[in-house]
């Protein structure tokens, strides 16, 4: 009785959880007129109009490109930067190290829209504007100080008598952790990339801020739906699909990762 | 000198001393026991050996060669940690070949020593597998053979049997003082147990508190621990003491037994002293006629495999007996123990040691008991 209980809940819950999900599939399948005529819990008549669409209208696709070239070369940077800086915050103690982590993660507490300007008018000046690396470098400001806290959680519960070991046979400090070090954390490592590809992914913000045309991402290119005739409600629809593609793919490839993270490190 | 000199090393940790001027000379081919309580600065110690940390102030010299600020990488050394530390994303055969592989050995060398070290140790069935696929004890014997493997002039141990079991322990000490007397190296080996640092042999190292106690060979340091704290260190349970007087040509310990001088006792002149007795050197029956005896009461009988240590109480003292076998006594019992006074060590009442059943500077045993 309790069991079915709890099965009936977590139906629910998952009917809640899939529901907008599935009502965004059912219209990218469907034509406007189809969309504002009648409540269907299916495409009666589905059509692959919407995505064809997407894949050959290069304004559309090109968007997916952005997005994914300023995430990955983001996501590269984060972890360049973090490995190291997280196995110094690990390892070592220097003058104000807990007080230079902690400012770290308050960066992230400070509203992304404070930075804005700064960015805005910094890249401006410097030419950066509507380039994939200026995407990618305003990402490190949230994303570099959560992948140090990740990471840096991982790297302590690695004992310090594995690295002495590795120098006592010999090893530099370079090849130790990359040869080493890194297989050892390549859980937290992966936790740490994927956050870093989330959020870089789903910012919008920074993304449409910093860039015109030519970096342009997906986020800001769904906004060209919207036009002097209305809605396209079903082109919209089949791009929202398109972009939780990226996302459930990287979950996909690191969930063993990521349970292991969540089981041990600091996520 | 072919060695380790520690040349009156201190090591502080911010207002906090770990080693108090500490100066040793370690020879090449020996091996050194470093006995002493846990928190005494063994580790520190051999950390400053291994170049791992830096002293506070002193030198260390290695061959006659001031190494004080070189890097470990540099050094001629390998480590035993306490904690079994193998690197868990290699092979056993890859852990082994490691500092090897380092030290740009070519790949058959490289294989015959890996076999060869894992071959001492009992592992050889176990090369390719990884550290988290073998129990404790496969672990450890792991982390010694790639450290043996090194060839390194100082191999340091930190208590490497201590998270083992008591019968992995017994096997892998016996396994230990085979392989060290085969080296050519300074072993050094901590230990917080008198009956490991015993049986090691060698020579041995107290340390307390940072300082060390007392130095010499093994044997000799047990059977004429300088100081009251020495015997305690060396000696599981540790040493009874015994408040007594000399007078005349008698004994009087405590304020109710008496015995007369004899043996080794003979030269110690009239005064107040500290009598020291190893637990194993009471007696639940007279052994000897010429035994002491002292009425206690009993306060625990704590059974520790086939020995019993029995805590008494005589008024104001407490002592331990380690009898064989398991004795059942009741809590409360007043019973007789005996102890033959010819093995006493006398302390004077500043702790220093005046007497001991031995002399001085040999492994002689005395007449009775062992």
């Amino acid at each position: 009785m309790k069991g079915k209980k709890k099965t009936i809940a977590l139906a629910v819950y998952f009917i809640l959880l899939f529901l907008p999900i599935y009502w965004m599939l059912n219209m990218s399948l469907r034509t406007n007129a189809d969309i504002l005529s009648t409540l269907t819990l299916y495409p009666a008549d589905p059509t692959w109009k919407n995505y064809i669409k997407i894949f050959t209208d290069s304004d559309w696709y090109s968007g997916f490109i952005n997005s994914i070239i300023y995430v990955t070369i983001n996501t590269m940077i984060s972890l360049t930067v973090a490995l190291p800086a997280a196995y110094a915050f690990s390892r070592y103690t220097f003058i104000g190290d807990k007080h230079i982590f902690f400012w770290l993660l308050s960066n992230r507490m400070a509203p992304a829209a404070v930075f804005l300007l700064p960015f805005f008018q910094l890249y401006s000046t410097i030419g950066l504007i509507d380039t994939y690396i200026a995407v990618a470098l305003a990402h490190c400001l949230f994303n570099v100080p959560l992948a140090v806290w990740i990471l840096e959680g991982f790297m302590s519960g690695i004992p310090r008598e594995i690295d002495e070991t590795a120098f006592i046979d010999g090893y530099s400090l370079p090849r130790f952790f990359v040869t080493i070090f890194i297989p050892l954390i390549r859980a937290g490592v992966g936790v740490t990339a994927f956050f870093c590809f989330m959020f870089s992914w789903v910012e919008l913000l920074f993304a449409r801020t910093l860039t015109v045309t030519s970096a342009k991402p997906i986020g800001a290119v769904m906004t060209r739906t919207i036009s002097a005739t209305g809605l396209d409600w079903g082109l919209m629809a089949a791009a929202g699909v398109l972009t939780i593609v990226p996302g459930a793919l990287v979950i996909w490839f690191v969930r063993d990762y990521m349970a292991k993270g969540f089981a041990l490190g600091r996520v | 000198m072919m060695g380790i000199v520690l040349d009156s090393v201190t090591k502080k940790v911010v207002a906090e001393t770990h080693l108090n001027n500490i100066s040793l000379e370690l020879e090449i081919g020996t091996t050194t026991v470093v006995l002493g309580h846990t928190l005494a600065g063994k580790t520190t110690l051999l950390r400053l050996m291994a170049g791992l940390d830096r002293p506070t102030s002193g030198r260390i010299l290695v061959n006659g060669r001031d190494v004080t600020g070189m890097s470990v990488r540099k050094r001629s050394v390998s480590m035993v940690y306490q904690q079994f530390v193998n690197y868990p994303s290699l092979t056993v055969y890859k852990n082994i070949a490691s500092s090897l592989k380092m030290s740009g050995m070519s790949k058959i060398e490289i294989d015959r020593k890996v076999r060869e070290t894992a071959a001492m140790l009992h592992i050889e069935d176990l090369l390719d597998r990884f550290p988290a696929e073998l129990s404790g004890g496969q672990q450890q014997r792991t982390a010694i053979a790639r450290s043996l493997a090194k060839d390194a002039d100082l191999l340091l141990l930190d208590e490497p049997l201590v998270n083992l079991d008591y019968k992995l322990r017994e096997e892998l000490q016996v396994e230990l003082q085979d392989i060290f007397k085969k080296r050519e190296a300074i072993v050094v080996y901590t230990t917080t147990e008198p009956a490991e640092a015993l049986m090691l042999g060698g020579n041995i190292v107290v340390i307390d508190e940072g300082r060390v106690l007392q130095t010499g060979s093994t044997p000799e340091v047990y059977h004429n621990p300088a100081t009251l704290k020495v015997a305690q260190l060396f000696s599981d349970p540790p040493i009874n003491y015994l408040n007594g007087a000399v007078r005349g040509d008698a004994v009087r310990l405590e304020q109710d037994i008496e015995f007369p001088l004899d043996g080794h006792l003979k030269s110690v002149p009239a005064g107040s002293y500290i009598f020291g007795i190893r637990p194993n050197h009471f007696f639940l029956s007279r052994v000897s006629d010429k035994d002491a005896e002292l009425r206690v009461k009993v306060e625990l009988a704590e059974i520790n495999g086939s020995e019993t240590f029995i805590h008494v109480s005589h008024g104001d003292s407490r002592l331990v007996v380690q009898e064989d076998g398991v004795n059942p006594l009741r809590i409360g019992q007043e019973i007789t123990i005996y102890v033959n006074p010819a093995c006493f060590f006398v302390y004077d009442t500043a702790g220093a040691l005046f007497a001991s059943p031995f002399n001085k500077g040999s492994d002689r045993r005395p007449a009775w008991p062992a």
